[in-house]
């Protein structure tokens, strides 16, 4: 019992993990609490839920979805962040969480506020150990989340691409300085962080069946709460954060209550940001963040 | 005044108390996402004292908004050691627990809802909110309100001129989830009825949007986002279900033509640069 919850922690652990990543792409690099990623992240599930319906296969339908999420994340660059460079930091907060609402009110007008049923794609297919009941979309789902991830701490710590990101995090006139071409950096995390969250949001929708239009709200802000608990601007961090967050969340869930979710898990985030600010596997901040 | 006027008004009333309590500590740089969280603090706490112990409205209300006063101070200090978007996020924690708490706690109803007996007409709610826009006027002239400034604009320097920089933020946030709470309670006795789900993060959240969208740079900022948050898709409501997203549309379009927000200091030097031109 307790194992089998262990896994259950995990496997929703890696959807937080993907969207932690995409929020420490946004803020460790861009210095922006994107609001918008939980929108995006909704948007994945009930795009490819819509493609789907219309009668795409799924694969198909995921990347359209993947695509249209990256389009809608370089709107959000050019409208929400690239007019408040060097203004107040948390303006651009206003309009991603514009981008936000206005997403959910998009999908609420095209599919309605019910919760819609996704399609089962892989029908009562489970791995069995020893009492363990591990279904193969979710652990297709963890293999595939750590696997993303894994290639992105290997390009941001070996590449070219992954220096020139490190550059901007460390300090953005320096990077300007060297040579870095930022106007054209920037648009490609956003692309990067969308297609995370997004991905995150189709994932979720295959392991649990269910999309709505508000889908992205609850789990978004679980994804931020697990970027600082790993620590923020750290990838490695956000997985450990992620999985920490998501069974946190089941096992209190099956030993408590429903309801004491919220109270386990950003009481965590609470206890974390008084005793150890910089997250569980984060530097010390140099500077002033937001 | 009919009925829908009047209920439209007394939600403006509610929102301009939330955007205040958003306000001061933004005055000081710190941005607090936890702000339902206090004003669940102010609404369970005087429901509790009129219900429970029968403690008149004008007692229980004050001692509501004190207790969330108070739990900012206490908070504040462990909390305040931590900066910018660490902090946002130490107080949008706090608001999730807070509201969680109350989910959970069955002396006030737990998860099903807390119904509040004593009754506070649309007249007190008016009476208050336009206290505390008074009181936060008053507190933009003094030198609370200048010091407050000074260690948004750079706390070094402020520190170094014997601001008591960290004294100031403590009293920001302490203040405003006083405030917070004094409009949680006040929301209690006018809808009868409170229930934890309705303190969430998304009320938090918007209440800052209306703050940043007014704009933070004067004292009449929030007052005229709070106004424009609550009129405005009233006004929409004729397109029905396309409201919000109209809505959201042209509030990304807004920032993204004036970032500062909606009330500008540079907007009231203009008016006084013509005001004396004028006369002479």
């Amino acid at each position: 019992m307790v194992a089998q919850q262990i896994v259950n922690g995990l496997m929703l652990g890696a959807i937080y993990m993907l969207v932690a990543v995409a929020f420490t792409l946004a803020i460790g690099v861009l210095n922006f609490l994107n609001f918008s990623l939980p929108g995006l992240f909704m948007a994945g599930g009930m795009l490819a839920f819509g493609l789907m319906k219309a009668g795409w296969p799924f694969l198909l339908a995921a990347a359209g979805a993947l695509a249209a999420a990256a389009f809608i994340s370089l709107l959000v660059e050019r409208f929400a962040y690239r007019p408040m460079q060097g203004g107040d930091p948390e303006v651009p907060l206003v309009s991603s969480l514009g981008f936000l609402v206005l997403l959910e009110n998009l999908m609420l007008v095209q599919f309605g506020s019910d919760q819609q049923a996704f399609p089962a794609l892989l029908p009562d297919l489970n791995l069995r150990i020893g009492g363990l009941v591990i279904g193969y979309a979710q652990l297709a789902s963890l293999v595939l989340s750590l696997g993303i991830v894994a290639a992105l701490s290997f390009v941001l710590a070996k590449t070219a691409a992954g220096r020139r990101i490190r550059t901007v995090a460390e300090s953005r006139e320096t990077a300007l300085l060297m040579g870095i071409d930022i106007a054209r950096l920037v648009p490609q995390l956003f692309v990067a962080s969308a297609a995370l969250a997004a991905l995150a949001g189709i994932l979720f929708a295959v392991n649990y069946q269910q999309v709505s239009p508000f889908m992205g709200e609850g789990v978004g802000f679980k994804g931020v709460a697990a970027m600082i608990v790993g620590g923020m601007g750290s990838i490695w961090g956000a997985v450990l954060g992620g999985l920490l967050i998501g069974l946190a969340e089941v096992v209190s869930i099956s030993f408590i209550g429903a309801d004491v979710v919220n109270i386990t898990v950003y009481g965590l985030l609470l206890l974390i940001l008084i005793v150890r600010p910089q997250g569980l596997m984060g530097r010390a901040p140099s500077r002033e963040k937001l | 005044m009919s009925g829908y006027l009047t209920g439209v008004l007394v939600v403006l009333a509610f929102n301009v108390m939330a955007a205040y309590a958003v306000y001061l500590p933004l005055a000081a740089g710190q941005l607090n996402l936890g702000i339902a969280g206090f004003m669940a603090i102010g609404a369970y706490g005087s429901a509790f004292l009129t219900n429970e112990y029968m403690w008149p409205m004008w007692a229980a209300v004050p001692v509501g908004a004190l207790a969330a006063g108070l739990t900012g101070l206490l908070i504040g200090l462990p909390v305040l050691r931590t900066h910018g978007i660490y902090f946002a996020m130490a107080t949008f924690a706090l608001g999730q627990v807070i509201s969680a708490v109350f989910l959970n706690l069955e002396v006030v109803g737990g998860a099903a809802g807390y119904p509040v007996t004593d009754y506070a007409g649309p007249n007190v709610v008016f009476a208050a909110a336009a206290g505390v826009v008074l009181l936060m006027l008053y507190i933009s002239r003094t030198r609370f309100a200048l010091e407050l400034t000074a260690v948004k604009s750079d706390p070094t320097v402020a520190d170094l001129l014997g601001v008591p920089v960290r004294g100031m933020k403590v009293a920001a946030f302490a203040l405003g989830a006083m405030v917070a709470g004094f409009g949680g309670a006040l929301y209690a006795h006018h809808y009868n009825f409170v229930e934890a789900q309705h303190f969430n993060v998304l009320l938090s959240v918007f209440t800052v949007l209306y703050v940043l969208f007014g704009g933070t740079q004067t004292v009449w900022g929030p007052l005229v986002g709070a106004a424009f948050f609550t009129l405005v898709p009233e006004l929409l409501r004729a397109s029905d279900q396309w409201r919000y997203a109209v809505f959201a549309v042209f509030i990304i379009v807004f920032m993204a033509i004036r970032p500062q927000g909606l009330v500008t200091a540079a907007l009231f030097r203009q008016f006084r640069r013509r005001a004396p031109e004028a006369s002479s």
